[in-house]
């Protein structure tokens, strides 16, 4: 690991003061449970760290007429403890809970899940976020991509979004408190999310000097019928293959408005307007469950390997969809 | 005169209980000292630098700006310009320094020019690396007539099946610690081979020391399974690089290195066509298989077909193939799983031709299983009862209405198991104390524990009369532990030492007791006379008639004690949610014969171990490598994954212990059991599902392209 300067701040101003003009001079510590694997494999080797746990004002859950604000170096485990606020957000609940170990949760934050690094085995090897060979040739679709995006793939990046927390989020219509020298914003949380489309950009709209600092979700995603499901190869320690989180407005049987977020599918929290189009006005049963599925799965550009991943997405799908309602 | 032969059941105290293991409380505690936690003052970390390329020719090496950062203090050098290297991960050299962050950065301060060279670290294609010149044929093996026993069959089954590279993943990485003083060499470090280890050191020029000046401990182990029998180019980097700086030094492998070098398992892909009767008689095996186990010619030739090696009319040709990847070493069982998956998936195929249940099937063909059939035919219908076979048996394919359907699935398996040569020494203390000493190694298996109980059976004695020294060279030298050698080696030379150091005694207490020592006992802390417990002194008392002097007698192993060859049946019951392909565990059964069993507990926990490695490589693990590249994708626990306890299921062990298998005497148990459970899961898969999912391991993935549902590009 290279040498870096450690700060510690007290404070969301001293933070961002501490924060460099790229992400080579500084890089925010939250749980660290994936900045410090990265800095031990020399993936990214930042001159200075700054920690931001030590900010009171960044940690908490707190409920209003606004909605529920949740402090971006709030603990997984702190968040999944509590399960008042978190009932109405079934959804939620179950990606945090498929955030594991029991460790993982209780070091990791819910910013740190949204901000993550690809886990692109590539990227994770030092071929570059946008994995590519001397000459410039990606790497992924000719190499092993089993893991990697099936939608928005034309390339240059191949990787999906890793973030567990994203899909339902989105959903749930979440906003982000965003936070930097020239003050805050709020973005809807899609928004922190971009398809790189060179090696300038990062899979996060965050500038270097920005701190993401709060989630909000609506008062009014607390009547939202809302689930996720994640398919996994192993119950635990293991990422989703694919996940969809769905929330649904209804209107008696009937789906008025439906939101539908696949994660681990895209370079970006993949957004399935076509499911959402055939389920809007139906009532919502088995067939239309699964007809949504299909519907989420139509545009899939898969690669060489990840094929299968199609098929998940269907069911991941309706499977969220019919859990939503149950 | 005690004799040395294993006491009947009647008079067994200690042998074939359920017992737990007398380091368990200390590994559980975290008061056992593993390799990592020896750090002697002045300790320096070593890290290595390794080959980025799959092959190389390495054309410049410059470490000056590495040994001048303030900290560095020794550079050792494996291959230096002109050396080629042969995967990634090859070893170039070791820098030690006060950190292991130091160490890790003067590593990558090492400057180091490569001529890249072409490779192939992929053996799926056969016919390209055939094209690359990277095949020899190992075996070809005809038996019999192939084409007149495929005419005479009047069913044919034709199949592909491939098992990957995979690793050996000890829990315990390899390393060690090296320390010198003055002339002689002190060494940590996590071996299977604690009596050996001295003599490898002995041989490096950089060294020059003799073997006699090396002491080596190794207390406790994480696992080796295999991958620890040699010091290792980092072994003996550690003591060259403490002997420069003349500092201890530690060089323990993180998991990425030891992924990429410390071992991996060959694979084994083939074709193979099944020829039977319509009444489910076998007549003809014909296979074509090839593997990879880097760069060494490795093969698994003369297994297949595994266990029916009866089958009248058979082929078999195989093809090793050389590929850039890490080296092969002895894997659990080595070659086994491999050879049993391809068999046992092939000849179930069969059986689901036939319509036949596959238990009916493998009892009908047992014929063809050579000497153990009756003992495979025991073990399956006992296995078929605690699975409840006949109730959850049915055709290829559950009928289920719904996603999940459920399957069974079953193999058979064998291995050897004869006890490795060796010696122990057992000491009686005046004061009644007793030590029992052997240069063995406990793997982790409970082999402190089974000396334990041998000594104090022998001796009459409590398991804490006897304290077990292992774990170090200063012992009499015990063999290896590989190859399910080690509890067949240690129980008999335990055996023999004690009783030897018992009849000493007895000769000493007869007078006193007014008798020979021929009529003489050691039962209950208490010399006596056979069958007479009023004629008896206590162990204590008889103790101290050796007045100053202990008795000291030596042990070697002894074949009247041990024995060689057993079987095995293995089932499983899997659920598959076929919409998803992910593959759930439900059950385990597996049924073992061993011999005499000293321990019931370890045993069973070997068994235990076995079935969930097992689990592992069926369903999970997998060596990654890209051709474009050259390297490993996973060398990693993240995406070379390993089971979870929630993905391991129930597991029912039976130990097969009736009165004339413990006649055998003693035999190795830690290999078989981890030979079965990738064909049984596999074939529990089909069972669910209907079709065959012909690769390990079972991803979902591969599991909804066998489906059809995979939508390959």
């Amino acid at each position: 690991m290279r040498d870096f300067e450690y700060g510690n701040p007290s404070s969301l101003k001293q933070a961002i003061a501490l924060l460099g003009a790229n992400f080579d001079q500084a890089q925010v510590l939250a749980g660290g449970t994936d900045l410090i694997s990265l800095m031990k494999d020399y993936i990214v080797t930042p001159r200075r760290v700054v920690n931001i746990k030590g900010i009171a004002d960044l940690r908490g859950v707190h409920e209003s007429a606004a909605g529920l604000r949740i402090g971006s170096a709030t603990v997984l485990e702190d968040l999944f403890e509590r399960p008042a606020p978190l009932h109405p957000f079934p959804s939620l609940r179950t990606a945090i809970a498929g955030v594991s170990s029991a460790q993982m949760r209780s070091m990791g934050t819910v910013g740190g899940d949204l901000l993550q690094r690809p886990r692109c085995w590539y990227f994770r090897n030092g071929f570059g976020l946008l994995a590519r060979d001397s000459q410039g040739r990606s790497l992924v679709p000719n190499g092993d991509n089993r893991y990697h995006a099936i939608f928005d793939n034309a390339g240059p990046a191949y990787f999906v979004s890793p973030s567990s927390l994203a899909p339902p989020l989105i959903t749930l219509g979440a906003t982000a408190r965003v936070t930097g020298p020239k003050g805050s914003r709020e973005i809807p949380v899609a928004e922190l999310f971009r398809t790189p489309r060179d090696a300038s950009e990062r899979e996060h709209t965050l500038g270097p000097k920005d701190i993401l600092t709060e989630i909000l979700i609506p008062a009014r995603s607390r009547t939202l019928r809302n689930a996720t499901y994640e398919v996994r190869e192993r119950h635990v320690m293991d990422w989703p293959l694919v996940t969809a989180s769905v929330a649904l407005r209804m209107e008696g049987k009937r789906v008025r408005q439906a939101t539908v977020v696949l994660g681990q599918v895209a370079p970006t929290p993949w957004r399935s307007q076509a499911a959402e189009r055939a389920l809007a006005g139906k009532e919502l049963d088995e067939a239309a469950a699964a007809h949504a599925g299909d519907a989420a799965a139509q545009g899939a550009h898969p690669l060489s390997r990840n094929g299968y991943k199609v098929q998940l997405v269907r069911v991941a799908v309706k499977r969220a969809l019919l859990q939503a309602i149950a | 005169m005690a004799n040395i032969a294993w006491p009947p059941a009647s008079k067994r105290g200690l042998i074939g209980k359920s017992i737990s293991r007398i380091d368990g409380p200390e590994k559980a505690s975290g008061r056992a000292k593993y390799t990592y936690d020896q750090n002697p003052v002045n300790l320096l970390y070593a890290k290595m630098l390794t080959s980025p390329y799959a092959h190389a020719k390495i054309t410049a090496l410059d470490t000056s700006e590495a040994e001048r950062m303030p900290g560095v203090r020794a550079v050792y050098v494996f291959n230096g310009v002109g050396k080629e290297v042969n995967w990634e991960g090859h070893e170039i050299l070791a820098v030690a320094a006060d950190s292991e962050e130091l160490a890790e950065d003067a590593v990558r301060r090492v400057r180091v020019e490569f001529q890249q060279l072409p490779y192939l670290v992929d053996d799926a294609d056969l016919a390209l690396a055939t094209k690359d010149g990277r095949t020899r044929q190992l075996g070809a093996e005809t038996s019999g007539d192939p084409a007149a026993g495929f005419q005479q069959a009047e069913v044919t089954s034709e199949g592909n099946y491939a098992i990957p590279v995979i690793t050996h993943c000890c829990l315990e990485s390899h390393g060690s610690v090296a320390q010198w003083a003055g002339d002689k060499l002190n060494v940590w470090i996590s071996t299977q081979n604690v009596s050996g280890a001295a003599g490898e050191y002995a041989q490096s020029p950089d060294l020059n020391v003799p073997a006699s000046n090396v002491n080596v401990d190794c207390q406790v182990m994480g696992g080796g399974f295999g991958s620890k029998f040699g010091i290792d180019t980092w072994g003996l980097a550690a003591a060259a690089l403490a002997k420069k700086s003349g500092r201890p030094v530690k060089l323990m492998l993180d998991r990425k290195p030891e992924l990429l070098m410390a071992g991996s398992r060959p694979s084994l892909r083939g074709k193979i066509r099944v020829g039977a009767k319509r009444d489910g008689t076998i007549v003809a095996w014909d296979s074509d298989s090839w593997g990879t186990g880097g760069m060494g010619v490795v093969g698994i030739h003369g297994l297949l077909p595994y266990i029916f090696r009866d089958i009248p009319n058979r082929g078999s040709r195989y093809t090793a193939v050389r590929t850039n990847t890490g080296p092969a070493r002895a894997w659990r069982a080595p070659n086994h799983p491999q050879a049993c998956f391809l068999t046992m998936a092939a000849l179930d195929d069969m059986a689901a031709k036939l319509g036949m249940d596959p238990l009916d099937f493998f009892l009908k063909n047992l014929s063809l299983a050579g000497e153990r059939a009756a003992l495979y035919q025991e073990e399956l219908q006992k296995a078929a009862e605690l699975m409840e076979w006949k109730a959850k048996w049915h055709p290829r394919g559950d009928k289920t209405p719904g996603p999940i359907k459920r399957g069974v699935g079953l193999s058979i398996h064998t291995w050897g198991g004869l006890g490795h040569d060796g010696y122990c020494r057992t000491t009686i203390h005046p004061d009644g104390s007793v030590e029992v000493a052997t240069g063995t190694q406990d793997l982790g298996t409970g082999t402190r524990t089974v000396i334990n109980i041998v000594a104090a059976e022998t001796l009459g004695l409590p398991l804490d009369g006897i304290r077990v020294e292992i774990g170090d060279n200063k012992y009499p030298p015990d063999g290896a532990s590989g190859g399910s050698t080690t509890v067949g080696g240690v129980s008999s030379s335990t055996r023999v030492s004690a009783t030897n150091a018992l009849n000493q005694l007895l000769a000493k207490v007869a007078p006193a007791l007014g008798t020979t020592p021929d009529k003489l006992e050691a039962v209950a802390e208490k010399i006596q006379v056979i069958g007479d417990p009023a004629k008896a002194i206590s162990w204590k008392q008889a103790c101290a008639r050796l007045g100053t002097t202990p008795i000291v007698a030596m042990g070697q192993r002894n074949m009247s004690l041990i024995s060689s060859g057993v079987g095995g049946a293995q089932m499983a019951e899997v659920s598959v949610d076929v919409e998803t392909g992910v593959v759930h565990m439900e059950k385990m059964v597996a049924v073992q014969d061993c011999g005499l069993i000293i321990d019931i507990k370890t045993a069973t926990s070997q068994v235990y171990g076995a079935c969930i490695m097992g689990t592992c490589y069926a369903l999970h693990e997998e060596k990654i490598m890209d051709q474009q590249t050259g390297t490993c994708l996973n060398p990693n626990m993240e995406f070379y994954k390993l089971s979870g306890l929630d993905d391991v299921g129930d597991i029912v062990v039976h130990m097969m212990t009736d009165p004339a298998i413990e006649s055998r005497g003693v035999i190795g148990l830690g290999e078989p059991p981890v030979i079965s459970p990738g064909a049984a899961i596999a074939n529990a898969v089909a069972n669910a599902i209907g079709v065959r999912v012909p690769e390990l391991p079972m991803t979902p993935e591969r599991v909804l392209d066998a489906l059809g549902k995979g939508e390959m590009a």
